[in-house]
């Protein structure tokens, strides 16, 4: 019995060392590296676009500004996903790729592309928030909660 | 343009690049030290962002740091919180459930239609 609870064991211990080898190693400076100015990139395009249509229409609302800057950014994430970029970018990027709204954008995008040979109904339109439906359902839940709380305590006007 | 607009501006640029990235890398680090998912760790940096805008911090962290802290899904979390609550500031009960919903609407509306769009114009890449 104990004879083959070792031989298990062994086993075991063959295999796991057998994953390490064949698991790629991940340098972590370089990926943190890579993310770090992929992520910063990102933010500094969102930022230069803000800019530009402060220049462009100096009298519209700073929010305005902030939401068509957001509906640039997810548009072209899109269409590089479509187009194949968002991949390229997505391999070497690691954080820096998903954790600005592009890539938030890029799950939304790739998620339907991926299930349109199961028609646009049942592929596209289920899975399209497959990926991203959890950080869509939390924002709403805690974001209710955070506005419920803030009128509880403050009260109205 | 002055001088000191164009430092000032070289100076946001870098803030921006530098918070920006390091909240980017604070997600791989997340990534390659625990077993997290980036679903998960996504949905931590939404609430971190609805939390800061809760309780008012939000706001002073964005004038300093910009884009570097609303492009990442923290600005988003802050947007839906502020919505929400400027809503119930206004409208009442019923505003805090809109609210959120109605300032993030832009993002999410062209991001549907978007990846609609390209699902019908696109074919995926067989990998």
């Amino acid at each position: 019995m104990s004879q083959k609870s070792n031989a298990l064991k062994q086993r075991n211990e063959k295999y796991n060392n057998y994953i390490n080898t064949v698991t790629p190693m991940t340098s972590i400076p370089k990926a943190l590296w890579h993310s770090f100015w992929i992520g910063g990139l990102t933010c500094l395009i969102g930022q230069g676009i803000g800019d530009i249509i402060k220049l462009i229409a100096p009298s519209m609302a700073t929010d305005m500004v902030a939401n068509i800057t957001s509906m640039i950014l997810v548009s072209v994430a899109i269409l590089f996903t479509g187009l194949g970029f968002y991949d390229v970018i997505a391999r070497q990027g690691g954080a820096g790729s998903f954790l600005p709204i592009t890539g938030f954008a890029n799950a939304m995008a790739s998620a339907s592309m991926e299930f349109k040979t199961e028609g646009l109904i049942f592929g596209t339109s289920t899975k399209l928030f497959t990926i991203v439906g959890p950080v869509v359902v939390n924002g709403i839940v805690w974001s209710t909660v955070a506005g419920l709380i803030n009128l509880w305590i403050l009260g109205m006007y | 343009m002055t001088m000191l607009e164009v430092w000032k501006m070289i100076g946001t640029y870098a803030i921006v690049f530098a918070v920006g990235g390091a909240l980017c890398a604070i997600a791989e680090l997340l990534i390659v030290r625990t077993k997290l998912t980036p679903a998960r760790i996504l949905v931590i940096f939404l609430l971190t962002g609805i939390a800061l805008e809760a309780v008012g911090l939000y706001e002073p962290i964005f004038k300093v740091c910009q884009a570097g802290i609303s492009v990442p899904i923290v600005g988003f979390g802050a947007s839906l919180a502020r919505g929400s609550i400027e809503a119930a500031r206004t409208v009442g009960f019923a505003g805090a459930f809109s609210g959120g919903l109605v300032r993030t609407a832009y993002g999410i509306g062209a991001a549907v239609m978007m990846s609609y769009i390209v699902t019908l114009v696109f074919n995926p890449k067989s990998k």
